[in-house]
């Protein structure tokens, strides 16, 4: 039977979901802020206006939905759910602006892009916009790829049991540390440490390359976030390809992988815990899958001929595959090159890569390398099981982080979730072929949005049909929020409808 | 009289080169070369567009990137050809209208496979401009409005909260 959600129960959603656009707020000051110093006037002002609004929505919804119950599961994955749409909805207003947008959905598009750490772009004429709504738009995915919700964790929530709902309903399987508001602040202390990193060394190469420094250290912070972030947008529209330079691809390249992995496999490295890395089964299942992926697009690339020798084959199949796998979506060829230039091998090895993704507990995206270890690892335990006497106890464990025993609980919750990836993809594949594109097209962008990685074979434009806008802001939500929270809210609705 | 019939005559032939060399030049947009790449490779393009972002000065030689309102291409060329350029499209400014002639390559093997133009000359076509943004009186009011009263209801709540205890 079904329950009716009760009064208090919408108003200790709206009092959470009210606390993370509070924060929220306060993160549309860094590039009003900027803008300031930059004598960027009416963008900052853009800026000045959402954080009002924002705050305003905030405060409201804090001080008139008082606290009063404990967070429940069900409070929890709703909030989050929520409270992505609310940040995506209201980070959207200082976009849509700037007037380099063609409407508020485009900006919409662009804003759930970003903080699901996506990358697929629809800005216009995006070599003219300002600084101060660039910076923005890198600020996103570094606010998403770390979680929205672990933002208000950090800072504006209070610990207790209410925390740990928050945390997972935004995708997060596992802890660093017992505590979670702990657990956030660490994957925030590192993705800070990384960022001065990331900044400092690309904002050299960028010197090194000819750009002017304020320019390299302004790119070098944009493509830093958005790399480390795993999310592909870049201050200019040719991507990484503006550049022209393998410096500053094989940093990129550094920082898409280091994003790609574990929060809590940085943690063990920095401890000093450094052979992790190689018994880790995510980081091993990592290595096969882009080894496999990769041997796939390189034969692909080789029949075609495109590239006339192995050294470009490599460049170009590697940066293309390791942004696709990592789920960042850098690009160092256009769009519309993955169609007329790469073939369909090649390309069907993106979708894998994309599809598989990176690791659990970091920014990426995909079905993620943990699952398939663990999908693996199951299916050796029942062909063992098969093939063993029936009085045999077969046991598979597996290493991450420590060694655990495989259950068939873990296992069950692996295929569930594999399947509801594999099912978004082939859904949003299905939308765009009904909306008239070809199958593997359809498929490549359905993949990219759904396991938020942003690479595009040219689907993605301002012109693209409304209806397929829509699906793609459903695919990054519910890829990136990995279902539950997604389901959480659908059952919500339901609930109040025919609950009782 | 001799001499002026040779000058003629040379100034002609110049001029019969370059027309040449302008007619075998195909003008195209970065849509045609982008989507049509394996027919253009090697061939000799007229691309014309906004120069955007940095000059990248790499030794004799420079990158500009060169927006035609769709797509931006990379054009390798050399320093001295680029000299007229000023202004290079941004937030503050509209860049300069170039024409470039060069050779197009789908996969450059001189450049990792990358996309691009080795231009052979680069002709200015329009001077760009500062860009002057007015301020935006109808936002500043916007935002003097909801800053006073995103501060009232902030201040009302935290009044009611002092008289409540």
């Amino acid at each position: 039977m079904l329950l009716r959600p009760g009064f208090n129960d919408i108003k200790t959603i709206l009092f959470y979901s009210g606390k993370i656009i509070l924060g929220l707020s306060f993160t549309m000051l860094i590039p009003a802020i900027v803008g300031l110093l930059l004598g960027e006037v009416n963008p900052c002002l853009d800026f000045v206006i959402a954080t009002a609004i924002a705050f305003i929505c905030g405060i409201l919804l804090t001080e008139s939905c008082t606290r009063h119950q404990e967070l429940r599961w069900m409070h929890g994955m709703v909030t989050v759910a929520v409270s992505w749409l609310a940040a995506m909805t209201l980070s959207a207003v200082p976009l849509f602006l700037s007037g380099h947008f063609k409407s508020f959905l485009d900006a919409c598009f662009e804003t759930m892009s970003g903080f699901t750490t996506t990358g697929l772009t629809l800005v216009q004429n995006l070599d003219h916009l300002s600084r101060t709504h660039n910076l923005w738009r890198h600020l996103g995915p570094f606010i998403g790829g770390q979680g929205i919700t672990i933002i208000a964790l950090s800072f504006l929530i209070k610990g207790g049991a209410g925390a740990i709902k928050l945390y997972i309903g935004e995708g997060r399987d596992e802890k660093i540390v017992p505590n979670v508001i702990n657990t956030s602040r660490i994957i925030w202390f590192i993705s800070i440490v990384y960022l001065v990193i990331g900044t400092t060394i690309l904002g050299i190469i960028g010197i090194t390359i000819g750009m002017k420094p304020l320019n390299a250290f302004f790119h070098g912070t944009c493509v830093f976030m958005a790399g480390f972030d795993t999310a592909g947008f870049a201050p200019q529209s040719q991507n990484i390809l503006y550049y022209h330079s393998l410096r500053y691809e094989i940093v990129t390249i550094f920082f898409m992988l280091i994003g790609a992995f574990n929060f809590n496999l940085h943690y063990q490295v920095w401890r000093g815990n450094a052979k992790e890395i190689f018994k880790n089964i995510e980081a091993r299942v990592f290595l096969i899958s882009i080894m496999f992926t990769f041997f796939l697009v390189a034969i692909g690339l080789h029949q075609l001929g495109i590239y006339p020798n192995a050294l470009m084959l490599f460049r170009k199949g590697c940066f293309q595959l390791l942004s696709g796998h990592t789920t960042t979506g850098y690009m160092t060829i256009y769009a519309r090159q993955f169609i007329t230039d790469w073939g369909n091998l090649a390309l069907v090895a993106l979708i894998i890569a994309m599809a598989n993704g990176g690791s659990i507990c970091s920014t990426a995206g995909g079905i993620k390398m943990l699952r398939l270890g663990i999908a693996f690892k199951a299916l050796r335990e029942d062909i063992k099981k098969m093939l063993l006497p029936d009085s045999a106890i077969v046991i598979q464990k597996f290493h991450h982080i420590k060694d655990i025993f495989l259950t068939d609980n873990q296992a069950r919750g692996v295929l569930t979730i594999t399947l509801l990836y594999i099912a978004l993809y082939l859904g949003g594949a299905l939308a765009g072929m009904l909306y008239g594109y070809p199958f593997l097209e359809s498929l490549f962008e359905s993949t990219s949005a759904a396991a938020n990685v942003g690479l595009s074979c040219g689907i993605t434009d301002a012109a693209m049909p409304v209806g397929l806008k829509i699906i793609y802001i459903i695919q990054m939500w519910a890829g990136r929020l990995e279902f539950v929270a997604a389901f959480a809210l659908i059952g919500f609705f339901v609930a109040a409808i025919k609950g009782k | 009289m001799k001499q002026l019939v040779i000058r003629i005559l040379s100034a002609g032939l110049l001029c019969v080169y370059l027309l040449s060399e302008l007619t075998f030049a195909e003008t195209l947009s970065s849509t045609q070369l982008i989507n049509n790449a394996k027919e253009y490779d090697g061939q000799k393009v007229t691309y014309t567009g906004e120069v955007i972002g940095d000059t990248m000065a790499r030794g004799a030689y420079a990158w500009i990137n060169i927006n035609d309102g769709v797509n931006a291409i990379g054009v390798w060329a050399s320093k001295d050809s680029i000299k007229e350029i000023i202004y290079r499209g941004s937030y503050e400014s509209q860049g300069d209208i170039v024409e470039t002639i060069g050779i197009f390559h789908r996969s450059c093997a001189e450049h990792g496979g990358d996309l691009d133009i080795h231009a052979e000359r680069i002709l200015k076509k329009n001077t760009g401009r500062i860009l002057r943004e007015p301020l935006d009186t109808r936002k500043i009011n916007l935002a003097f409005l909801l800053a006073v009263l995103a501060l009232g209801i902030w201040l009302l709540f935290r009044l009611i909260a002092r008289l409540r205890r």
